[in-house]
């Protein structure tokens, strides 16, 4: 009687092995692993217990699950497998999550939840292969970034190892209830694109639900608000101490994270500077064809710089996409202020430092420049922060928007 | 965490006799342990506890008690009462000590289970259960009442998960009370010898206030000839792999009878050095690759036999028709043994194989029936 199989869980299982390329289950790989993978988390213990599961070894599972639970006693995942491998001993199963009377909509946040984890830790193989392609270039300044891929609901963390960004560490994560690509107030949805933390909120300030902490980050940036992009507060945060986790849509819009895992995250946050890309599916490129990007928009960069040092007005224009747009003014009037400027100018010398460069997630060819812009003229000279939006277009990098960051 | 639900206790009595015990094989010899002791204390308290008379009946037990403190059928009856007049903590504190002094009985393991069931401590009865189980793996009550605690923590266990509202509140355990001590034996291979001669099981509806059952409960214990070696082990797989199911084939050759006769004075050394609590003698008895039971390891069990042998008071353990059949270095001896300690006086069929080793006839096994 107690040798049930428990015909959901292994069917969750096998569907977690279809749907990713790779399988790796348990820890027999892991030796020919270069990097250090974040195997803190629960997700190892998770796939264990599952295989145990489906060698029908359900007594090692149910103390492997018993043992999980000792290290997050409020991880409800686990207590659903705990219920399960329980009620195996004395009745058949037929799904995973057996609980009479159950509503539905909870049964699927956790089963959702259990798959985007298992997916997440069977294929984290990829993290030390590939580089997320948004990563284009860290400046020196910044010592980490987050990419994060709401589908796969996982933030990754990179360190910046001279410019190329290396995997730290990953986390389970949890979105917004109607899922990504925010566009409205209200819409709770989580916002697609290239941001930043802009401070930090300690939890004194906050109400519980947002557990240890809360980080803002600088959602509508320019693009967002010139695409006519609305709402606000949207934050990385933590969860209310009732439970470890919630499901992977679960937020009004905020990248949520298990305390454990914020309060590990924050140590690595520069406020105001460390780059936060928010991706619907993150994209990984090889190194070769990562350094290929980087070096061909590091040149067109460099020639705007020195076409603008040229005093040349046509060539520095050709620069700039037609759809260019500053702040306050269109690319005409843009371009017969830089006529004027430079009719009274002898030289201008321009150098630029601490460039970072993030592509920006989605169909758009769409690419975030920052950097510090040191310019000197024969009667001007000027310090600034400055944001480019860069935009491929025809084939050719140009610049969309730009103004002081 | 979640609220707690105002339901009725949800472990509801089932009262289940399970026969009549005292039988020839197995009594409690009150009157040669204790002159002043009455013999016919136990079924009068008995017969006060079916016709419900239970202050009456804990007055007498307690009487009895104090006259064989260490007795394990007066203090389980005492359990029993305590439990029917709502004491679930004393009852609680006297089967959690029967268990303590008599931890191969898993009756009061069984009712401790029930108690901690019915005041929702799943996890305490099912350690509880477990333990029966451990002792006596093929007893079915506790098997059936470890179904229903599993139950119950899954059902916990979903709450947690889903954070609901006690939504099983409707469901109820159906945990039976074993209300007869029937496996008293201080030897843990004699384990199911003591149910060998019972009647039929029988159900008798008591003062619990329950419909009767029409659950058979027909065996509780397990069948006499099962060895318990062979029984399914629940908590984890025994590490020896039982040989039992091969008794010797041959017959014993007519050159062996003087063998035979070796193996026999090597059975009866064994059972002097027992009964004379030399427990570094009775343990020669046996080969480094005994079958310990359940596969418990071989230190525990030295332990626990030479903490069970050297307890004070009088021990007499003494064996006859003995029947010895040998085939090459493995003899198969069957026998009867007689058992009288301070508290319990048992009979039972054993079955002992020795091993030849080194010249010495060794025990490898040893089993009720």
């Amino acid at each position: 009687m107690r040798r049930v199989a428990l015909a959901g869980l292994t069917l969750t299982l096998l569907a977690v092995g279809a749907a990713g390329t790779a399988v790796v289950a348990g820890s027999n790989n892991r030796s020919s692993i270069p990097v250090t993978f974040s195997d803190s988390g629960p997700e190892p213990q998770l796939s264990r217990i599952l295989v145990e599961i489906e060698k029908n070894r359900l007594d090692t599972a149910l103390a492997q699950t018993e043992a999980l639970l000792t290290q997050y006693p409020n991880f409800r995942l686990a207590h659903l497998i705990k219920g399960d491998l329980l009620l195996a001993r004395s009745t058949q199963l037929s799904t995973f999550g057996n609980a009479a009377n159950a509503p539905q909509e909870k049964l699927t946040d956790l089963r959702d939840e259990v798959i985007a984890r298992l997916k997440a830790y069977r294929n984290r193989e990829a993290t030390a292969k590939y580089i997320p392609r948004y990563l284009l270039q860290m400046q020196p300044g910044q010592k980490h970034a987050i990419v994060i891929d709401t589908q796969k609901s996982r933030l990754y963390l990179y360190q910046n190892d001279n410019g190329r960004p290396r995997f730290v560490a990953d986390y389970y994560i949890s979105q917004g209830k109607l899922g990504a690509d925010k566009t409205r107030e209200g819409d709770k949805k989580t916002p697609i694109g290239v941001y930043h933390v802009t401070s930090s909120l300690p939890p004194q300030q906050l109400g519980p639900l947002y557990g240890t902490g809360a980080f803002p980050i600088n959602y509508p940036n320019e693009w967002d608000k010139r695409q006519g992009r609305n709402g606000y507060g949207i934050w990385l945060h933590g969860t209310p101490s009732d439970t470890f986790s919630r499901p992977p849509k679960a937020s009004d819009g905020c990248v949520v994270l298990s305390n454990v895992d914020l309060d590990a995250l924050a140590k690595n946050l520069q406020i105001g500077l460390t780059p936060v890309i928010i991706s619907n599916s993150v994209e990984w490129l090889s190194f070769d064809d990562w350094q290929n990007e980087r070096s061909a928009l590091n040149k067109k960069i460099d020639e705007w710089r020195s076409d603008w040092e040229s005093k040349d007005v046509d060539r520095y224009l050709k620069n700039y996409s037609k759809k260019f747009q500053t702040k306050d003014h269109s690319l005409e009037q843009f371009a017969q202020q830089k006529r004027h400027v430079n009719a009274g100018k002898e030289w201008i010398k321009v150098k630029l430092s601490n460039v970072s460069m993030f592509r920006n997630p989605g169909n758009e060819e769409l690419v975030v420049v920052t950097f510090e812009q040191d310019y000197q003229s024969n009667n001007l000279n000027n310090q600034m922060k400055k944001r480019q939006y860069w935009i491929r277009e025809d084939g050719n990098w140009k610049i969309v928007f730009e103004g002081a960051a | 965490m979640r609220p707690n639900s105002s339901t009725p206790s949800l472990a509801r009595l089932t009262a289940i006799v399970i026969g009549l015990v005292l039988s020839l094989s197995v009594s409690f010899a009150n009157a040669q342990a204790n002159p002043q002791g009455n013999p016919q204390a136990l079924p009068e308290i008995q017969r006060l506890m079916k016709q419900g008379q239970m202050p009456q009946a804990l007055e007498k037990v307690d009487i009895y008690i104090s006259t064989k403190p260490k007795d394990a059928q007066g203090r389980f009856l005492k359990g029993l009462i305590l439990t029917e007049v709502g004491r679930p903590a004393d009852a609680i504190a006297v089967f959690t000590k029967l268990t303590e002094d008599f931890p191969e009985l898993p009756e009061p393991y069984n009712n401790l289970a029930v108690l901690y069931a019915q005041q929702k401590q799943y996890d305490k009865a099912r350690t509880a259960l477990e333990m029966a189980i451990r002792t006596h793996p093929s007893y079915s009550i506790a098997h059936e009442n470890l179904g229903d605690v599993y139950a119950k923590l899954a059902s916990q266990a979903y709450d947690k998960a889903l954070q609901l509202d006690s939504s099983n509140a409707a469901t109820q355990t159906k945990l039976s009370m074993i209300k007869e001590l029937i496996s008293t034996s201080t030897k843990p291979g004699a384990k199911a010898g003591a149910a060998a001669t019972k009647p039929e099981a029988e159900m008798v509806k008591t003062a619990a206030a329950e419909p009767p059952k029409t659950k058979p409960v027909a065996t509780p214990v397990a069948p006499p000839a099962k060895p318990v070696e062979k029984a399914p082990e629940p908590v984890k797989t025994p590490a020896v792999k039982p040989v039992a199911e091969k008794p010797p084939v041959t017959p014993t050759p007519v050159a062996a009878s003087g063998e035979a006769d070796i193996v026999s004075k090597a059975l009866q050394g064994w059972a002097s050095a027992w009964s004379n609590k030399d427990v570094k003698a009775y343990l020669a008895y046996y080969a480094s690759d005994f079958q310990t039971p359940n596969g418990m390891a071989r230190k525990s069990w030295e332990a626990e036999r030479t903490q069970r042998i050297d307890k004070p008071g009088k021990l007499q353990v003494s064996v006859d028709d003995i029947k010895v059949s040998i085939a090459g270095d493995k003899a198969t001896v069957r026998f009867r043994q007689h058992y009288t300690s301070a508290t319990l006086k048992t009979s039972a069929s054993k079955t002992v194989v020795f091993v030849k080793s080194g010249g010495r006839w060794l025990i490898q096994q040893e089993r009720v029936g």
